[in-house]
């Protein structure tokens, strides 16, 4: 029997690492992720998880120890945030490009400066390039089974990328909610042994690593990306065995009372259940408006978005980060997405929530009111705010 | 190496790389002729030297042989030129001489 209990959102995680029977942790813990590694070695220590934990010096040196560890074919986690994250980076491209499926929380946080451990997404729009697939959680329950699910997609033979889960920093990774843990037998059927085909072997010796001169490097880059794109199908094939032994089907695209809505939010993360309850008012009030929210980041599912927003009249994207001198990231990145398409709906963009401020009920009725204003009159501004102090000034993006 | 041939970036496609570019065949560096990077290259005279093998053990790329007589020489084939040899070399047996010198 599966069993409801009240659990952080950052020990769901350290559930699903436990119950996944990771052989290798390496991690250093940073704020706001600490509850997940802190739990993670209080489970080697006690005998719960029969891993590898390294305590390692810097995030640079766990996501290094965590790609020696794939490479000899032992299931492996490594969590950080922000600054942590930054400190990794270049080894974050390294561990998709060498195809070494190493799953990895991060508990998403503001990077410096000024100094803030609080949440927004600047930490994952600096590695949205690196090669991972990444999915954002808006809940506990995502939180753990997006774990669990992860193990299963990146470490597929057919695969082999690694996986980051994205959880908002303390407003989703320090939250208590009912969290579902299922039976042990239920996760073994959903998740079988790590079999890495690569593995190094005395008896079978082979090169990791070699270097790419110019007369290589561009076949290898395309390579990866050809098997990068053609991940989403085993995505969508483990979402779907997720829920016919989960009993929960996620897919990349959210949809929430989208139904003839002329009006969409676009979110991502955690604050997507304010914002539902935004829409739910809405439509209380008859007002014809619904949520997208994007789970899978990365590959970017193209087709499920467009699929999703084509019979809107407005997308009023909301992004808790700022690309500095440009406009916002996931903005950029939808309405590139619907440049070639001959019916798409005005997409605006509207920044908030960053480095850990609230961004409240209110304040989505605000997005909602001003994202249909400027659709209306057409006058955006490059960077559209909401509950920041000041006026902004009006340049043009 | 009998037999092996050293294959290049133009046999493959982006289709033939091996997941993550993994190299499936080991050993295949001693198929690469390394020597044609060098600018200055050892010679090494056996007047001075005793055998002692300190720029054996040295070399960071394995291109000094042993020869049946007991001295040691530079593989041209695969010497760099990088100069670990001769600056270990006790006896100042060694000497560093540019590519364009006979």
């Amino acid at each position: 029997m599966s069993k409801r209990i009240g659990l952080e959102a950052s020990h769901a995680v350290a559930e699903a690492v436990k119950m996944a029977d990771a052989d290798v942790i390496a991690a250093y813990p940073i704020t706001p992720q600490t509850h997940i590694p802190e739990r993670l070695a209080e489970m080697v220590a006690n005998g719960e998880l029969n891993a590898s934990y390294l305590p390692v010096e810097s995030e640079h040196s766990a996501l290094s120890a965590c790609l020696g560890s794939v490479s000899v074919g032992a299931r492996t986690f490594t969590t950080t945030a922000g600054q942590g994250l930054e400190l990794m980076h270049e080894v974050v491209y390294v561990a998709s490009s060498m195809r070494f499926p190493v799953v990895m929380a991060i508990c998403n946080r503001a990077l410096s400066a000024p100094l803030s451990v609080w949440a927004d997404h600047s930490d994952v729009m600096a590695v949205r390039d690196t090669g991972w697939i990444q999915v954002f959680c808006e809940n506990n329950q995502e939180a753990f089974d997006l774990t669990l699910w992860a193990f299963r997609v990146a470490e597929d033979p057919r695969v082999l990328f690694p996986a980051m889960v994205h959880l908002d920093g303390f407003s989703l990774s320090h939250v208590i909610e009912p969290v579902i843990l299922p039976e042990q037998s239920e996760v073994d059927r959903f998740l079988p042994k790590f079999q890495y085909p690569f593995a190094l072997n005395p008896d079978k010796p082979v090169t990791h690593g070699a270097f790419g001169p110019p007369d290589i490097y561009s076949e290898a880059k395309v390579a990866q990306e050809v098997a990068f794109r053609r991940s989403k199908e085993m995505i969508l094939q483990g979402w779907k065995e997720f829920g016919d032994i989960f009993g929960r089907y996620y897919s990349p695209v959210e949809r929430y009372k989208v139904e003839g809505a002329k009006t969409l939010l676009l979110t991502v993360g955690s604050l997507s259940e304010t914002a539902k309850i935004v829409i739910d008012e809405r439509r209380a009030k008859g007002e014809s408006v619904g949520l997208v929210r994007l789970r899978l980041w990365r590959p970017f599912p193209f087709e499920e978005f467009r699929q999703a927003v084509k019979d809107t009249e407005v997308l009023i994207v909301f992004d808790r980060c700022i690309s500095h001198g440009t406009v916002a990231p996931v903005f950029c990145e939808v309405r590139s997405a619907l440049y070639d398409e001959e019916k798409k709906p005005n997409v605006v963009g509207i920044t908030g929530g960053l480095g850990g401020r609230d961004v409240s009920v209110n304040d989505f009725g605000y997005v909602i009111d001003r994202g249909v204003e400027i659709a209306e009159k057409g006058s955006q501004r490059m960077l559209e705010t909401v509950g920041i102090r000041g006026e902004m000034v009006g340049i043009r993006g | 190496m009998a037999g092996k041939k050293l294959k290049t970036a133009y046999d493959f496609t982006w289709r033939d790389l091996e997941v993550g570019n993994i190299l499936t065949e080991a050993g295949n560096a001693s198929l690469r002729r390394t020597g044609d990077w060098r600018s200055e290259r050892p010679i090494l005279d056996k007047a001075k030297c005793n055998k002692c093998g300190l720029c054996w053990l040295y070399c960071p790329d394995a291109a000094i042989k042993v020869l049946e007589d007991g001295y040691y020489e530079p593989d041209l084939y695969y010497c760099k030129g990088c100069g670990i040899c001769a600056k270990v070399c006790p006896r100042e047996a060694i000497t560093m001489i540019e590519e364009e010198e006979k």
